[in-house]
């Protein structure tokens, strides 16, 4: 236990002990540390490590809880604290750490790592209170995975025990990471280990019943694994939520099996609150849910679905003279099978979108074959980020810079063999907001990339371009053409580059 | 007393352009070239039956310059460390020489052999000729770390001295002074041994497409010259059909084993352009491979970590998944892909990949589709791949899976389309994929799309003669960008490098930021932040949510402790923590908070108060005084120097201080190099932030 709790009092915490001076020296020994602490992703060992010791560390708590703490156990984990100090008197330094005002302890608890939280937790009575402050239990991202998947960290069941047990009712803002094994692993571990993590999340979730989230995320970090699940099982956990939480604003459920009757006790209980939904690839949604939301839920600023669930209808909800202006609407487009047949959004709609919301990005991923872009882009939209993740034609490029005056941001990732020079060129003359750009595999000839590049200036903030999308001709070779653009750009630009080997 | 010499050849297998070879032969009495190879090892090794059959063809080619200069190879089987005592008591050796290896494992191995020779007395030279530039010089000039972009490495580059000259090759009357007697049974000795000898199966094994040894790959670089000459292009030429195939005037695999100095090719290319070209010096991108040769190997050679993703700390950590069943179809070219199984095909065949092939199968089995991880793709190259180097390999796997380098991952190759763009015929496809010979071009890159009347008239079922394709692309690519953008949303140093990582929302906003580092992985950067300053740019419809909405982010754990920072808060001016702002180019304004409904309906939270009027606002307005590793100050300090026109000593610190340097260093350069001071800076924030980060 000594040999567990002193590494990490050694290490972040020593600033900590000695600075007690001043809270603005404490900010400053924090703000520098914690960024820095969180961007180093721990390897796989140590997490292995840090798991083991959260093991021990909360079973210690556990016995605590019990029986208040032994005296040993106390002695034995002051004594790093006696390291750091070694100017100071044993009394003083004793003294110190416990008139540590409950507030700054919050405080520098803040900063700290769960794991590193749960170690001050050990140091004394105060400190042990402390951890378990209902202000450091508001926002919990629950990690739900099998050890095989072993690049991935995983929140420790006893702690998960813990937090249902004791701080169920501070949640507010909750997140679930779950991951899902091949199916090799899946018959290795001779249990279906994916589903299990869904499966705990959704346990998690229908124990949740005291709690009111603001926020509530279920993340699929490999393939969606909540799809994986009975229906039913997910959506009365899911229901639970919705029921019990009466101030949702946040909710992202992309790839999960939520359904019409879900999303109305959502909206029965939420409606006043919900601000933000991500429905990306809800299959059991129709375009009639999704509408009900937006009836009802006034204060909705963001919203992610893919295009079978946009409808005129639901547009015209959304501008409403009772809603807020909508902020983000985020719309995937994806075929289900080559040659698949797309509805169409009228102008108007769009139209009555923009006046309601001036300032709203509409946010568009286009996954589709070629020949399926037919409804698309044939009146003006106002969308302002598009990216085009598979081939896209000469053609609709060409409609896009004649119908999208609003478009900010561009991704092309790949299209025929023929150049854009055009097409670009009437991109740079329609799209005056046109600030960021991206072209995987195509061509453009480099005195036309030379030439949009003059026409956008230094508004292309961004400016991505694969070194092969460039075309050399008797104006520009690859080597001339990185100035002409710097030039153009007023500051310094190179093509992508991939490595030759 | 007599000198007794011993070579001892690892890679850098030729006589040409061999300096620790000549040092052996300098005023030396005897001269033994050596090979040592563990044949009980060989059949383990991760290495491949085409890798081994070109070093062995390598080792006899040098066998047999040698036999003209009656002189032998001596190959002898074992470990170096054990090989080495025997040999130099057996042979009386006094001096020991070989090129340098600039790789960690070599340069751990040939420690131990340097100490062991002294203790023997034995005087070890050690020249280095692998690489074109003294790799340890280029790290030094980079402020001693290597150059994490190609550009930052050009840049340095250029300002290097060119490289050494390349030598002569080793002469009859330099071996003359110092031959050493053949014995009778030098062949049952030292001879080198067959791949049967190493465990391999040779029966109906075709014929190398790539022979391996010195003399072929001088034929080859002459060759190489000439075409070049013919088609007039000393550009990047572009792919073609043509490209994906071996070419007769490949070099790679002859760089690799050292078959062929990269001196001599520089020396020759830099000739050649300048007698066609008629400038005085030619651009850096004639040498482009060999520079990415010297690229990878320069980020390498301090990092033994660096063909992992644990413990490399210029990897970002992405959680792959685990499939080593997906991994299986990829390798053996049965994903149902037959652009990629193509290409899969003829590197296990023929050893040899055209890079944007190698794009294409690395782009499929990591980021693009299978989600696997690059250092299982790193291990198939390894045992096929002719020209795999180590660092090379390593290097280049983690820059196609955007694992480094600061790449953008916004594009992933189609592994139909991108096939379909490079050889539009499908021949290359009928070539090595023999059942698919039939099918039309039309459907031969998604034979699974084709009508069944075609697939039968094809003798070629999809599902039942070839397989299914084991992913739908369109999905999984879908899938795998948003995956990719969950990595690179949390590292705030790759933020506003990605153009999708800036899609934005409001999610931030709506959630608290979780100081909590070992329960989330998505957290954002420590919870106070100074929104960017307005001025940048007229586009507040695309805020970037995860700099700039954050700011209204409800705190509620902070609630009642915590408002605005004022300016003395830790900053650079501290000193103690000089954080170099972001590298970021991507400078959205935040809406005004006019716009954000939620900061006003928290009135709960202190801190909504005054959400973005209140950056901090520091005396002079200068623009260093702020929170360290904000983007709002990376912005802030960036553009400013910009506006004036070159960069300027607005930062405190370290980092205002070096910058002073360099442009004493420079006063004289004009307004184009100014810019590229610009980048440079950049590129150097930007690593440094990744050393900062991952250390």
């Amino acid at each position: 236990m000594v040999v567990s709790v002193r590494r990490p009092l050694l290490a972040p915490q020593t600033p900590m002990v000695q600075c007690v001076g001043s809270v603005h020296e404490l900010k400053r020994t924090f703000l520098v540390s914690a960024p820095a602490e969180r961007s180093t992703s721990a390897t796989n060992i140590r997490r292995g490590l840090q798991a083991d010791r959260m093991k021990r560390v909360l079973q210690g708590d556990e016995q605590e809880d019990g029986g208040g703490t032994s005296g040993g156990s106390q002695e034995s984990l002051k004594r790093p604290c006696k390291q750091t100090r070694e100017e100071d008197s044993e009394e003083e330094e004793a003294s110190r750490c416990e008139y540590l005002p409950q507030e700054i302890l919050l405080h520098i608890f803040q900063y700290l790592p769960l794991l590193d939280r749960a170690y001050a937790s050990q140091v004394c009575r105060g400190w042990n209170q402390a951890f378990h402050m209902p202000e450091l239990w508001r926002c919990f991202e629950f990690e739900l995975n099998q050890p095989a998947s072993s690049y991935l960290k995983a929140t420790h069941p006893d702690l998960i025990k813990q937090i249902i047990k004791r701080h169920s009712k501070h949640l507010q803002y909750v997140s679930f990471k779950v991951r899902m094994e091949s199916e090799k692993e899946r018959k290795q571990c001779g249990v279906d280990s994916s589903r299990e993590s869904a499966e705990a999340a959704c346990n998690i979730l229908s124990q949740l019943v005291n709690c009111s989230l603001k926020t509530l995320g279920l993340i699929s970090t490999a393939r969606p694994s909540f799809m994986e699940l009975p229906k039913s099982h997910f959506i009365s956990a899911l229901t639970v939520v919705f029921v019990n939480s009466k101030s949702l604003s946040s909710l992202k459920i992309d790839d999960t099996p939520v359904d019409d009757p879900s999303l109305k006790v959502l909206v029965a209980n939420n409606s006043d609150t919900l601000r933000l939904l991500k429905m990306s690839s809800c299959p059991h949604v129709s375009p009639a849910g999704i509408l009900c939301v937006a009836d009802q839920c006034h204060g909705l600023r963001e919203l992610a679905l893919n295009y079978h669930l946009l409808s005129d209808e639901l547009l015209i909800a959304l501008s409403s003279e009772r809603h807020v202006h909508l902020e983000h609407l985020r719309i995937d487009v994806v075929s289900e099978n080559p040659g698949q047949q797309f509805h169409t959004i009228k102008k108007s709609s769009w139209d009555a979108m923009v006046r309601h919301s001036p300032k709203f990005n509409l946010v568009m991923y286009f996954f589709l074959y070629e020949d399926e872009f037919g409804p698309f882009f044939r009146d003006e939209i106002p969308v302002t980020h598009l990216y085009f993740g598979r081939s896209v034609s000469k053609d609709v490029l060409g409609r896009v810079g004649l119908n999208c005056p609003r478009l900010v941001e561009l991704v092309v990732c790949a299209n025929g063999l023929r150049p854009l020079d055009e097409e670009l060129i009437r991109i740079a003359q329609r799209c005056t907001q046109l600030s960021a750009i991206g072209l995987g595999e195509c061509e453009v000839s480099c005195s036309a990339f030379v030439e949009f590049v003059k026409m956008c200036g230094d508004r292309l903030t961004q400016l991505s371009i694969m070194e092969d999308v460039l075309v050399p001709d008797h104006r520009y070779g690859l080597d001339d053409i990185h100035w002409e653009v710097s030039k153009h750009l007023g500051r310094v630009w190179f093509p992508d580059m991939m490595p030759t080997w | 007393m007599a000198v007794n010499s011993v070579h001892w050849f690892r890679k850098g297998l030729r006589l040409h352009d061999n300096p620790a070879l000549q040092e052996a032969l300098s005023g030396a009495d005897t001269v033994r070239c050596v090979y040592i190879l563990d044949p009980w090892f060989a059949g383990a090794a991760n290495v491949g039956i085409n890798r081994w059959r070109f070093l062995l063809e390598s080792l006899e080619d040098l066998d047999s310059s040698l036999k003209k200069l009656n002189s032998r190879l001596f190959v002898i089987r074992g470990q170096p460390t054990d090989v080495f005592p025997r040999l130099f008591k057996e042979w009386k050796v006094t001096r020991l020489t070989f090129e340098y290896d600039p790789e960690p494992y070599g340069k751990e191995r040939d420690g131990a052999i340097i100490k062991m020779a002294q203790e023997f007395g034995v005087e070890t030279i050690v020249r280095k000729s692998h690489t074109l530039y003294n790799l340890d010089r280029i790290i030094e000039m980079n402020n001693n770390s290597p150059p994490l972009t190609f550009k930052r490495f050009q840049t340095i580059v250029s300002r290097l001295e060119l490289p050494r000259r390349p030598l002569p090759a080793v002469t009859q009357q330099q071996m003359d002074k110092c031959r050493t007697k053949i014995t009778e049974n030098h062949d049952q000795l030292y001879s080198i041994p067959s791949l049967e000898e190493l465990g391999f199966r040779t029966v109906g094994l075709p014929s190398a497409v790539w022979r391996g040894g010195e003399s072929e790959a001088l034929d080859r670089l002459n060759k190489h010259l000439d075409k070049k000459v013919w088609v007039a292009n000393l550009d990047h030429p572009r792919v073609n059909t043509c490209s994906l195939y071996a070419s007769p005037t490949g070099l790679s695999p002859y760089l690799r084993f050292g078959c062929l100095s990269c001196r001599v090719l520089y020396y020759n290319l830099r000739e050649l352009y300048m007698k066609l070209r008629k400038r005085c010096s030619p651009p850096l991108s004639l040498f482009g491979q060999l520079l990415w040769r010297e690229f990878f190997y320069t980020a390498a050679t301090n990092n033994p970590n660096f063909d992992r993703m644990d413990g490399n700390p210029i990897c970002v950590q992405i959680p792959w998944d685990q499939n080593p069943e997906a991994l299986a179809k990829w390798a053996e070219g049965r994903t149902g892909f037959p652009w990629i199984d193509a290409i899969m095909t003829q590197l296990r065949q023929e050893g040899w990949i055209h890079h944007l092939a190698r794009h294409a199968v690395a782009c499929f089995l990591t980021r693009g589709d299978l989600w696997i991880s690059w250092e299982s793709g790193m291990k198939v190259f390894e045992e096929l791949l002719l020209d795999a180097d180590w660092s090379v390999n390593a290097g280049s796997w983690m820059w196609l899976s955007c694992s480094a380098f600061f790449q953008q991952f916004f594009h992933c190759y189609c592994p139909v389309g991108f096939g379909k763009r490079t050889d539009p015929s499908g021949d290359y496809i009928r070539r090595y994929i023999p059942i698919l010979k039939d099918y039309p071009s039309r459907y031969i890159y998604e034979p699974w799309n084709a009508p069944e009347s075609i697939q039968k008239a094809a003798n070629c079922v999809v599902g039942v003669d070839y397989p299914k394709p084991m992913i739908n692309h369109a999905e999984g690519s879908r899938l795998n960008i948003e995956r990719m953008k969950q990595v690179y949303q949390q590292l705030s140093h790759y933020r506003g490098l990605s153009l999708l990582a800036s899609v934005p929302t409001i999610q931030e906003e709506a959630e608290p930021p979780m100081t909590d580092e070992s329960q989330t992985s998505s957290g954002p950067d420590s919870p106070p932040r100074v929104p960017a300053p307005s001025e940048a740019a007229g586009c507040s419809t695309a805020p970037d949510s995860s700099t700039v909405y954050v700011s209204y982010a409800p705190r509620p754990e902070l609630e009642g402790t915590q408002g605005p920072h004022p300016s003395q808060t830790p900053c650079t001016s501290s000193g103690s923590h000089p954080q170099p702002p972001a590298a970021v180019s991507w400078s959205f304004a935040p809406p005004s908070p006019a716009h954000s409904p939620l900061s006003r309906s928290k009135a709960s939270s202190p801190s909504s108060s005054c959400p973005t009027s209140s950056p901090a606002p520091s005396p002079a307005g200068a623009p260093g005084q702020t929170f360290p590793k904000r983007k709002g100050l990376a912005r802030q300090t960036r553009r400013n120097p910009r506006q004036r026109g070159r960069p300027s000593c607005a930062t405190s610190g370290r980092e205002g201080e070096r910058r002073e340097e360099e442009e004493e260093e420079r006063e004289d350069t004009g307004g184009d190099e100014r810019m590229e001071e610009d980048a440079e800076h950049e590129v150097e924030r930007m690593e440094e932030e990744t050393s900062a980060h991952q250390q």
